[in-house]
């Protein structure tokens, strides 16, 4: 279909203008409002001890989700693209299910799963595991919402190169275990990559199936977005703002690396 | 290569055409490099190998020959160990490797679409099946670059798959298999995915490659011109089974069915008989046994002539003629000829 | 297969485990208690706000979408990539911060005089602005692998743009508009960062059924979640999980029937 110069024109320019004003503006107007007091004043902001503490309690939440979602999700991706069992339907449908899920949801399902009233409460109680108002609940809401990440991306991949590469590895007498760690692992790495980026900037920025499950104290059981929040409730707006400034910067970071990480998936 | 068969093949005019059954094979595998026995193989309801038998002579070089789902894809594959078959046993020199995964069969496999590892370079990818063995990193070096000679690569060691042809990707492929001084070569449609001249081009070499090193091959083909061309023996499946067994020659001369008969070459029905068109010798006159057809077009292939002829029934049926034929006899459409065979037929209606 | 199993205790524990205990929850007094929890003039106004807000979003994401979309893949422009790599910014930006840029923008000191806090248009922005991923990387791809000859045949057929459009694009990226849509609109309705702070929280104005739900939690003590919390969550699960799965069964017949 060719389109005249004009309609063109006019296409890119609703496009363009939409992108602007819904995002353009409103992060331009964040960075301005965040540096009018100058450069220093943010810099204090993001450096009292609970932004050092909110910072390394979101790295350590963060890379543990990380870290269990690439295991069992490369696990997950192969089990279903390698296996010709039946019921995968519903395993796909578990995968996905998390994108359904609201995060205020997840919250309340870890409640009820592991607060005091809930179905492991009393028994977690007894033997003095504190998982609801604590660390290990705030990691469960994250592993929740960042499942169907790294499954999603490696596993298009893994259909895409086939098993003839990893038969051949076999016929030259590697063994499955010498064939996933040589064959198959470099041959997704780019895909698993970018779900691994997904899963981290997904895990940055959530929010409200852990504000559910903590009880955001300063310094002890806030995350950088716990923080954004407090700071604003606390009346302390220009705190909230480089708190704020300070995720997007992560997360520009994260949107590099995931456009990098695109092209090079799409050479493959 | 290692391991040089001195063994002359076995195989030549006294190959049996029919196997089935022959289990006394399995004592004589001394010198049968590969024997299949009873193979039967299921997906669901598709039955892809049927009672399968075939023996293949040390130093042999096999084609297994079939249209697709013919199951001939299906019977590498499980002489690899890829496939696990539902019944029968496939015994590798001598040794039953029936429920020995492919890792342990001392086999080398070359796919369709080559397989390549693609984040390696050439280097790696040939160098993949030692390395697994645990060879020393110098031998390993020395092996590949030795290997990379043979195969025409030399000087491609730092290359990635990405950057070679697919003649040359596939031409990596063989040198990989051969890396592990396999007992048995198998090739799954080697040249299936390469244009016509590269394909020709890899057919004569890999005959070259195969009288040098003297290992026992089967290479999967779809295509009979390949199978006469480059195999001693040819095995013709259909439907999950052996139609027929032995040189190309028996294969083509003496076809053991219509389905041989058609599979193997170009056929024509004259008097309800199938025919080869290039046996079909066409007069002016009234000979003996001749039938009297009309000539419908006369098409010039170089060399060969095809001539398109019409019987008095209306059945078409084309009879293939050289140029100096064609000029002696001046055909034009609308002719009246005579044509008859100047070869047996293979009879239709014969029980097969 | 061994990874199978292990994967599925895997999700059984993170994924299904708690839903389940939420849909336990929400029937622990009968379907009796579930209806009159999820009907409450807070609970059904919060519903309906959720559903409406998402449904214009959704609708204005796929004609927005499709349109950035076309514009990525059809136009050439100084700067494409970098609006490319921009789209992605709302997934990569916390929720909570989203909520800060727009209180920055249509708060009380607006730069642009706009007042929109605690009302319900500033939901629908919110909700425009963390959605704008999904049509746009659905129909993307779709677009890029179209078929250009078809367009051309149509053209030389004596088809008009319109034509074209109606009629051989958007049969083609139909099913991935569909998918697109279904994502946004779950998204949307269960979206509760990007909102906590603009929309005023209003019970029957501008409390979303999120908010409703967390509204029940703080009501309680300690973490203790009611057949009230639970029951709407479960709808809000429902009403996803539906959705996700009709737009999808519809994007693969569409697909199917597109590959005949």
């Amino acid at each position: 279909m060719r389109v005249s110069r004009r309609a063109q024109l006019s296409l890119r320019t609703l496009a363009l203008a939409y992108l602007f004003v819904l995002l353009i503006i409103p992060l331009g107007i964040i960075l301005y409002r965040t540096f009018e007091h100058g450069a220093s004043a943010v810099i204090d902001s993001v450096t009292t001890p609970a932004a050092v503490s909110a910072f390394w309690l979101t790295i350590e939440i963060v890379t543990i989700a990380v870290v269990l979602n690439t295991v069992f999700g490369v696990l997950l991706a192969i089990a279903l693209v390698r296996s010709r069992v039946r019921g995968k339907s519903i395993i796909q449908v578990l995968v996905d299910l998390p994108f359904a899920v609201s995060p205020v949801v997840v919250g309340v399902s870890l409640l009820l799963v592991y607060g005091n009233a809930g179905w492991f409460g009393t028994w977690l109680a007894e033997h003095g595991i504190k998982v609801i108002f604590s660390v290990p609940g705030m990691v469960l809401a994250t592993i929740f919402v960042t499942v169907p990440f790294v499954v999603r991306e490696v596993e298009p991949v893994l259909r895409e190169i086939g098993t003839e590469q990893e038969e051949a590895a076999a016929t030259l007498g590697a063994s499955r275990w010498q064939t996933f760690w040589r064959i198959t692992l470099p041959a997704i790495r780019w895909g698993l990559a970018y779900g691994v980026i997904l899963t981290i900037a997904r895990a940055l920025g959530e929010y409200g199936g852990v504000s559910l499950v903590s009880q955001s104290k300063p310094g002890e059981s806030q995350t950088l977005t716990l923080l954004v929040k407090s700071r604003y409730d606390n009346l302390d707006e220009a705190g909230a703002y480089a708190a704020a400034t300070l995720l997007m910067v992560i997360a520009v970071v994260a949107l590099i690396i995931m456009t990098v990480l695109d092209r090079k998936k799409s050479n493959v | 290569m290692s391991d040089p068969v001195t063994t002359e093949p076995t195989g030549g005019d006294a190959a049996p055409t029919e196997i089935t059954g022959d289990t006394s094979l399995i004592a004589d595998a001394g010198s049968h490099a590969i024997v299949v026995t009873g193979l039967n193989k299921h997906y669901g309801d598709y039955h892809a190998l049927r009672d399968v038998d075939i023996t293949i002579p040390n130093g042999s070089l096999t084609a297994l020959l079939g249209p697709s789902g013919s199951g001939k894809s299906t019977l590498l594959r499980a002489i690899a160990g890829l496939e696990v078959p539902d019944e029968g046993t496939v015994v590798i020199g001598g040794e039953d490797v029936t429920f020995i995964p492919p890792q342990r069969r001392e086999i080398g496999f070359v796919f369709q679409h080559y397989a390549a590892f693609k984040h390696m370079n050439v280097r790696d990818n040939v160098g993949f099946g030692p390395s697994i063995r645990k060879q020393p990193k110098s031998e390993i070096r020395e092996r590949v670059d030795e290997l990379l000679e043979i195969v025409g690569l030399a000087g491609y060691q730092e290359r990635y798959p990405s950057q070679l042809s697919g003649g040359q990707r596939q031409r990596m492929a063989l040198a990989r298999a051969l890396a592990v001084q396999p007992k048995v070569l198998l090739l799954d449609e080697p040249f299936g995915a390469l244009d016509a001249k590269v394909r020709e081009d890899l057919r004569a070499w890999l005959r070259r490659l195969q009288a040098e090193t003297g290992v026992t091959t089967v290479l999967v083909t779809h295509d009979q011109e390949e199978a006469l061309d480059v195999a001693d023996h040819i095995a013709v499946l259909n439907a999950g089974a052996i139609e027929q067994w032995g040189t190309p020659r028996e294969v083509y001369e003496t076809p053991a069915n219509e389905f041989v008969m058609t599979f193997l070459g170009p056929t024509a029905t004259l008097e309800g008989k199938l025919v080869r068109p290039h046996d079909l010798v066409l007069s002016l006159e009234q000979i003996e046994d001749a039938v009297p057809v009309t000539v419908v077009r006369v098409v010039h292939l170089g060399f060969e002539v095809r001539v398109e002829l019409e019987d008095r029934d209306g059945n078409q049926l084309s009879a293939q003629t050289t140029r100096g034929e064609a000029a002696r006899l001046d055909l034009d459409v609308g002719q009246a000829v005579f044509v008859r065979t100047g070869h047996p037929p293979f009879p239709v209606d014969a029980p097969a | 297969m061994l990874g199978l199993g292990v994967g599925s205790l895997w999700l059984s524990i993170i994924v299904l485990l708690p839903i389940a205990a939420v849909a336990a929850k929400s029937l622990d007094g009968g379907f009796g208690a579930f209806w009159d929890a999820v009907t409450t003039p807070a609970a059904r106004s919060a519903l309906g706000l959720t559903l409406v807000a998402s449904a214009i979003v959704a609708l204005v994401s796929a004609v927005t979408g499709t349109l950035i979309a076309w514009v990525l893949v059809r136009d050439e422009f100084p700067g494409k990539r970098l609006v490319n790599a921009l789209i992605d910014l709302p997934f990569a930006i916390p929720t909570i911060v989203a909520s800060i840029v727009l209180l920055t923008l249509y708060g009380s000191d607006s730069p642009l005089g706009l007042h929109l806090i605690a009302t319900r248009p500033i939901i629908v922005i919110a909700l425009l602005f963390v959605t704008l991923p999904f049509v746009v990387r659905s129909v993307q791809p779709v677009l890029m692998e179209a078929d250009r000859e078809a367009e051309q045949a149509a053209a030389t057929l004596g088809a008009s743009n319109l034509t074209i459009f109606r009629r051989i694009i958007l049969p083609t990226i139909g099913p991935a508009l569909l998918s697109g849509i279904g994502l946004a609109f779950a998204r949307a309705i269960g979206e509760y960062g990007s909102v906590v702070l603009v929309d005023g929280n209003i019970p029957q104005k501008t409390q979303v059924t999120s908010q409703y739900i967390q509204g029940r939690l703080e009501s309680n003590q300690d973490g203790v979640v009611d057949v009230g919390a639970a029951a709407n969550s479960i709808v809000l699960l429902l009403i996803a999980v539906v959705v996700l799965l009709a737009l999808r069964i519809a994007a693969s017949r569409g697909s199917r029937h597109h590959a005949r």
